[in-house]
């Protein structure tokens, strides 16, 4: 069984969130508003931080289908966090061609900076990071990704690191 | 430096807005092809100009048009594949960043070659900020009207929708790029039947790379025989190069096809060599699914010829000495790389991308993670490079999907030329953690090692 | 059309895939399947130990096809040419499959129910190496209950997708499904749920390995020392067919399960009131032993001591149903 994070508090989507996810299945043909169904975990992500359980059964309900199958989805991609996370999610690629160039380094300055192992949440809860595989920007290696808006920073140094964290930090106490 | 048919406006301030975009000559392929071309003659300049696919296979653009079936009363799809998760690979996300009504216009003639009211970009999750900029582009046309109804007055309808992946390289597959787009997981479908035939929805669906479909701009433009006349051989007109790894001047580059090896890497034009005055120890030419050369290999083909960049003759030699242009996705390697961990990242990379529908894939990624592993950290055997090849063998070919062959090559062809680090590796566990094999004989003229092939 | 496979041709209709065809002609060229169910619409393609190799695409276009294919997806073109155990390149990669699929199966089939009916230790056997060459730790999972009849052992489980296409086809919603991706697939139903409607315990049935296993017989016996027989009851359940195979324990029904075929499939699907909740045999109408074949395990029963079980003893019909049986131990 997987480690589930099930908890029971209740989720609703506001109006204007449901006034995307209608936005979003007005692309498709009648009959197939399935396809709306990862454009809606994001938007649930980045409005909840996370997609939990009930919220996933809530868009089940929405998209007239079954949990399950919402859950076949979210559990197959990996940017949807199944547990809460860090307001800010680091997510620095490790992938070939950003680690030749100094990937492995950068996630041990940040693993050090933050003071967390890998996928864990920093006790003021405003960090997370884990290293995830190739993000298409293998020419300004090392990079790194922050959710929701899914900005890049790129040719990090431990430096350019430090900076964006304090940056990050300042950002969440104003 | 070669002539530039996607990027020629690159550096324009502001080209990424219609205004700009349109005053240097943007959307006069839709005015070209709506107004004074069938459907069919856009898709027989397609044929003409040779083009082929972008996105790694190198399949013949033109003819997968003429695959698609036009059964009455059904719809026809066009989706776009931009996807691009192949390690190496990130010359899509520069082409939509910087100049995204090319791929909009593109679109546009391209759907309209092959009957699609509706028409959608799959963009994999992680480029939000791709995703708004083009729907930002897509806003734009539409408001200038060349797209919704009755595009410029033609009476030809269209609707483009950008869709967020959720993070699977697999949805780079076209099968199962429409399965994730169709809100499922990412698993290949089984062919036949080919998406020409039943593709998004069950209907008849091309699927094509960003690349591809921006192609199609300058093919309808100048017409497909003068888009012929660029590159070399079978390989036609330009492509994007995404240079990464130890470059001087790593990047995307929109190369004529035919351009020598050694120029893209030395050349002033190019990446202007390796970086921090290292020397080049191997290559991956096309993506990290096609396999590693060592740097003797990568600049002239077995037979001592200038290696080009171009289909054929990176593929000259075939899997023993060869490799492929795959997606363009160039990753260079200076000495004191590690093949062995370089190999170890890449298996460890398919491992965590299969999708695990079948079970050669599913099991195979994992166990070669496992020894590759081993073998980086100390704790390999000799033999581990046999049951590598083999098990990479047991992959290869036996996949619903390519990612099998995809995560087989790179493995293979590590061992096959540079067995001798991963020997070191075994025979020499703790200096192996702490220093690397360096360019040994790697980048030594090629009749040794021809020898040795023998 | 016209398919030969391994030297053999036969005519089949247009749209037969070449197992089926396969299937047709029998015996030892038959592909084996651990995905593919031919009730199950969309099975199929993802075991890949059904792959063979098409050295002729047909008449029209000879051309071989350029990679093995499953044959369980492969329709027959008119004057195919199909090699199965004739293919050297075919019997080397099902190894290699059968390899794949046992690296990270557990092999504790000396405690698992399916042992003595389970295809992957029927295909480890057939087409297995002796050895492993696999050194690392094998995956493992938690034993659940999916319900208070089924248990799920994903550990054993092969991905073979049957159980989730029989809840979409056979059951009215869906509650498990392949959750997370790549090896770290699973069965599962995410949040604990119970997989509960008239049709669920078919997954059973489907399962071709020990991962889904009925709780009413868990551990009650080893199948080869079990006595099958097939019977029917008009069962009230809309859409359940009543015919069973009763598997015996001296006097007691200890397992109901649908009547299978030679390819393990079963004929048609059963409610969950006959599987679980009809235990005796006064529910059901006796039709006779089950035919089992020779080589077979179930088959190298208890028959040999010609003891006549008391059921039997005191049933006429499973008495006369049985005569082959004493005609065959009295010859011995």
């Amino acid at each position: 069984m997987l480690s589930v994070q099930n908890t029971d508090a209740p989720v609703t989507f506001s109006p204007e969130l449901l006034g995307k996810f209608a936005d979003v299945v007005s692309r498709y043909p009648e009959g197939k508003q399935k396809s709306a169904l990862l454009p809606i975990l994001h938007l649930v992500q980045a409005e909840l931080g996370w997609v939990s359980a009930p919220a996933m059964d809530k868009v089940a309900e929405y998209l007239k289908i079954e949990p399950i199958e919402v859950y076949e989805v979210a559990t197959f991609y990996t940017m949807y966090f199944l547990k809460p996370q860090g307001k800010y999610m680091l997510e620095v690629c490790r992938t070939g061609p950003c680690e030749i160039v100094g990937a492995t380094p950068i996630m041990e300055h940040i693993e050090k900076t933050l003071g967390v192992k890998e996928g864990d949440v920093t006790p003021d809860g405003l960090f997370s990071w884990r290293g995830v595989e190739c993000l298409a920007a293998c020419g300004y290696g090392p990079v790194l990704q922050i959710g929701p808006e899914y900005t890049f920073y790129e040719n990090l140094t431990n430096e350019s690191v430090d900076k964006l964290i304090s940056d990050l930090k300042g950002k969440a106490n104003n | 430096m070669g002539r530039k048919l996607l990027l020629e406006h690159i550096n324009v301030p502001g080209i990424n807005t219609f205004d700009v975009y349109r005053s240097k000559g943007g959307y006069a392929s839709v005015e070209k092809a709506l107004k004074t071309l069938s459907p069919d003659d856009v898709v027989e300049e397609v044929k003409k100009s040779g083009l082929r696919g972008r996105g790694g296979a190198g399949f013949p653009t033109g003819m997968k048009w003429s695959f698609l079936a036009k059964p009455e009363g059904v719809p026809r799809y066009l989706v776009c594949n931009g996807d691009e998760s192949e390690p190496g690979t990130f010359k899509d996300r520069y082409l939509m960043t910087h100049i995204p009504h090319l791929l909009i216009e593109g679109m546009i003639v391209a759907s309209y070659a092959l009957g699609a009211k509706t028409s959608y970009i799959y963009l994999r999750g992680e480029m939000m900020p791709q995703i708004r900029i083009l729907e930002k582009a897509i806003s734009e046309a539409k408001n200038a009207g060349f797209l919704g109804k009755n595009i410029l007055g033609t009476g030809y309808d269209l609707e483009l929708y950008v869709q967020p992946g959720g993070g699977a390289y697999i949805c780079g597959e076209e099968t199962a790029l429409l399965e994730s787009l169709e809100g499922k997981r990412g698993n290949p479908r089984i062919k036949p039947p080919f998406p020409a035939i039943a593709g998004l929805y069950g209907c008849p669906t091309v699927v094509n790379n960003v690349e591809s479909i921006a192609a199609v701009v300058p093919i309808i433009n100048e017409g497909g025989e003068e888009y012929a006349k660029i590159g070399i051989g079978r390989s036609t007109g330009t492509k994007l190069i995404s240079a990464g790894g130890n470059l001087k001047r790593p990047g995307v580059y929109e190369i004529e096809l035919g351009v020598s090896v050694e120029d893209f890497i030395y050349g002033d034009d190019y990446c202007q060599g390796i970086a921090n005055g290292k020397r080049l120890k191997a290559v991956v030419a096309g993506g990290s699914s096609v396999p590693i050369l060592p740097a003797n290999l990568i600049l002239k083909t077995i037979n001592n010829e200038n290696r080009l960049m171009s289909y054929e003759s990176l593929a000259d030699g075939g899997f023993a000495t060869g490799t492929m242009l795959g997606s363009g996705g160039f990753i260079a390697y200076d000495e004191d790389q590690c093949i062995v961990r370089n190999t170890w990242n890449f298996a460890r990379f398919y491992h965590h991308e299969s999708c695990g529908q079948c079970s050669p894939c599913r099991e195979g990624t994992g166990w070669m993670e496992k020894v590759l592993h081993r073998l980086e950290y100390g704790h390999g055997k000799m033999s581990d490079m046999d049951l590598l090849v083999d098990v990479s063998k047991k992959i290869e070919g036996n996949t619903i999907c390519p990612l099998g062959d995809a995560a087989a090559w790179p493995v293979a062809s590590a061992i096959r030329h540079f067995r001798d680090e991963f020997e070191w590796h075994v025979t020499n566990p703790s200096i192996a953690l702490t220093s690397n094999y360096g360019l040994a004989n790697y980048a030594d003229p090629l009749p040794k090692l021809e020898a040795a092939e023998a | 059309m016209k398919v030969t496979i391994d030297n053999i041709s036969i005519e089949v209709e247009a749209g037969t895939t070449i197992l089926n065809a396969a299937r047709m002609i029998g015996g030892d060229i038959v592909p084996p399947a651990m995905c593919y169910y031919s009730k199950l619409q969309g099975s199929g393609g993802k075991c890949r130990t059904c792959l063979v190799k098409v050295s002729q695409g047909s008449e029209k276009d000879p051309r071989p096809m350029p990679k093995l294919v499953a044959s369980c997806r492969t329709t027959v073109m008119d004057g195919m040419v199909v090699q199965n155990i004739t293919s050297p390149e075919v019997i080397e990669a099902r190894k290699g499959v059968v390899e794949m699929l046992l690296i990270n199966h557990p092999l504790d089939c000396p405690v698992c129910d399916q042992a003595g009916e389970c295809h992957l230790q029927d295909l480890g056997y057939e087409h297995g190496a002796a050895k492993t060459r696999y050194e690392f730790d094998r995956r493992t999972f938690e034993k659940i209950d999916i319900g208070d009849k089924i248990q799920l052992h994903m550990t054993r489980c092969i991905l073979c997708y049957r159980c989730v296409f029989t809840a979409d086809q056979i059951t009215d919603h869906r509650i498990h499904g392949i959750l997370n991706r790549g090896d770290h697939s699973e069965i599962s139903t995410y949040i604990q749920k119970a997989v509960d409607n008239d049709f669920s315990g078919n997954v059973i049935d489907v399962c071709p390995v020990g991962a889904l296993t009925d709780k009413t017989f868990r551990f009650k016996n080893r199948v080869w020392f079990t006595k099958p027989v097939e019977a029917h009851r008009d069962c009230e359940t809309e859409g359940c067919c009543g015919k069973v195979t009763l598997w015996y324990k001296g006097e007691d029904v200890i397992r109901v399960t649908g009547r299978k075929d030679e390819y393990g499939e079963v004929e048609e699907f059963i409610c969950n009131t006959c599987r679980f909740d009809k235990k005796k045999t006064a529910d059901w109408v006796i039709e006779g032993p089950r035919k089992v074949s020779n080589k077979s395990v179930i088959s190298s029963n208890h028959y040999e001591t010609l003891k006549p079980l008391p059921v039997v003893k005191t049933n006429p019909l499973l008495q006369e149903a049985n005569k082959e049986q004493f005609e065959r131990e009295t010859r011995l």
